[in-house]
């Protein structure tokens, strides 16, 4: 198989040596260039090691892990990551949080002095696209819960990675502003044309923005169902009410419930 | 007077109760001088003396500060360093719990035979007892940045260093300028203990005099002395506190 991220046969244990619990095994699963994955499953079956894994924050005992057509052997700087927590830091206001990876990756940060203007000009062009413009000179700590979220997606794109992980980005919201920031994301995933992987709890989340779903097992977490969303493009909210949306969530419901009961 | 008044006026109405129910007291149990001196008696005191007390107040606040400054730098050096490396950490952490442990006024002889009599081993003994908080709170900062946080750095590539400089070392801020509070305090019992055991200047030593004359109300306004300048540099570390990290204080802004 080949794609832009592609894990193949991973197995990793957590523990001393890798012999303590079983977290992942046989798992392989391969994303195409610029298509929107998510990953669901039972919790505790290893969804978010995966997250790890595809970053190069851990490494796999057996089995490769690629992306962009190379193996990975230590943090891949092409993507970008958000998690269920902002975490933004207190001390920085939204605009200089959203910067923060300019300070790290290459080549923006040998450039980030020379080119400030610039750069911030696209820091607030990210706020202006997520709803948050004028909001770049206040503190994390000012914002609401969404607000925060959406400064956090800013901040994993704002070094234009090729690759963006997310972490049930959106669990601690409310209804309301969870199919915002749908929505946000799917125009920023329409626009921008990235790579994503999201790992979620929320069926509906997932289909609404995925072109392809796929069910982990109960741990050691492997890939059971690999499903085509073929929606067409761009996805109305309300498609989430027809009743073909939520064949497609039920039917992924019954996997996960069977994964449950397997374990 | 609104409630707020009253929350504001209440450390100056405290405050004098203290003193005028002490006077009291004093008045009518027929307390003598030398158990327990009236307010009035210490004030007279602190007026006749003020002179000695002047200068052994500035001695004193000069022993203190010194140690404090001292163990400002080596508190930060060392917490950044056990922060840093978990390695250090380990080796460190069992020594300095033990060498906290030791009370510090069983140093003090020690630091007499090495340096005699005077103001080095108050100093020094201001400069022991003030590192230890400098020390946990600053690894304390460094050691709890949230893993999420780190991923999200480790990912792009950051390096420890840069992990550091970015969130570790202002997020260790708040803990290290709430531990120079404490820090300040105890640094101030570190040199008085030194001057009442082997000094011949400072607010210890001048109480120790005071003691051996039965000069009892000389003794109280030593007393009153140390916890003017306590409160003071308490409340000058707070203010500090206050300047450089105001974001890790937003309730009490909004």
């Amino acid at each position: 198989m080949t794609g832009f991220v592609d894990l193949n046969d991973i197995r990793l244990a957590y523990g001393p040596g890798g012999d303590g619990t079983l977290a992942l095994d046989g798992l392989t699963m391969a994303v195409r260039r610029g298509e929107f994955a998510a990953v669901v499953g039972p919790s505790g079956c290893g969804k978010s090691t995966l997250m790890k894994l595809a970053t190069g924050l851990i490494r796999p005992q057996a089995g490769t892990v690629e992306v962009a057509g190379k193996e990975v052997d230590g943090p891949v700087s092409v993507a970008g990551m958000a998690f269920q927590n902002p975490s933004m830091l207190p001390w920085r206001t939204t605009l200089k949080n959203v910067m923060l990876p300019l300070e790290i990756v290459q080549p923006h940060r040998r450039q980030l002095k020379r080119d400030y203007e610039s750069y911030v000009a696209r820091a607030e062009e990210l706020l202006e696209i997520v709803g948050l413009k004028g909001f770049g000179d206040k503190f994390p700590w000012e914002l609401s819960g969404g607000m925060q979220q959406r400064a956090n997606l800013c901040r994993a794109l704002i070094h234009d990675p090729a690759l963006l992980m997310l972490d049930e980005p959106f669990g601690a919201l409310d209804a309301f502003t969870r199919e915002e920031l749908w929505q946000v994301m799917r125009d920023l995933h329409a626009e921008k044309g990235f790579t994503v992987i999201l790992v979620t709890h929320d069926l509906r989340e997932a289909v609404f923005l995925a072109d392809r779903v796929f069910v982990m097992s109960a741990r050691p977490g492997r890939i059971i169902v690999d499903q085509e969303i073929a929606f067409a493009r761009p996805r109305p909210i309300d498609l989430t009410y027809e009743a073909q949306f939520n064949d497609i969530v039920h039917e992924l419901r019954g996997h996960i419930a069977e994964a449950r009961a397997a374990a | 007077m609104t409630n707020e008044g009253w929350i504001k006026a209440a450390p100056w109405l405290w405050t004098i109760g203290l003193f005028v129910v002490w006077e009291a007291a004093v008045e009518m149990f027929d307390i003598a001088v030398f158990i327990l001196p009236a307010p009035t008696d210490i004030w007279a005191a602190i007026v006749k003396y003020w002179p000695v007390i002047w200068k052994d107040s500035l001695q004193t606040l000069f022993t203190t500060t010194l140690g404090f400054l001292l163990a400002v730098v080596g508190g930060l050096a060392l917490g950044l360093a056990i922060g840093w490396s978990r390695a250090v950490y380990a080796g460190l952490y069992p020594l300095m719990v033990g060498f906290n442990s030791i009370p510090k006024v069983a140093v003090v002889p020690i630091l007499v035979i090495w340096f005699g009599i005077g103001t080095v081993p108050a100093v020094l003994t201001a400069f022991l007892i003030a590192f230890f908080p400098i020390v946990v709170n600053v690894a304390t900062g460094l050691a709890t940045i949230e893993p999420e946080m780190e991923d999200v750095l480790r990912a792009l590539g950051a390096k420890k260093m840069d992990i550091m400089l970015k969130v570790g070392i202002p997020r260790s801020m708040p803990y290290f300028f709430g531990s120079l509070k404490v820090a300040i305090t105890l640094a101030f019992v570190g040199s008085v203990i030194s001057e009442t055991v082997a000094a011949n200047a400072g607010i210890g030593h001048m109480m120790l005099a005071a003691q051996s004359q039965f000069n009892v109300p000389l003794v109280w306004a030593g007393l009153v002395a140390l916890a003017v300048l306590g409160i003071v540099m308490y409340a000058m570390m707070a203010w500090l506190e206050m300047r450089m990290t105001g974001w890790a204080h937003r309730s009490g802004r909004q």
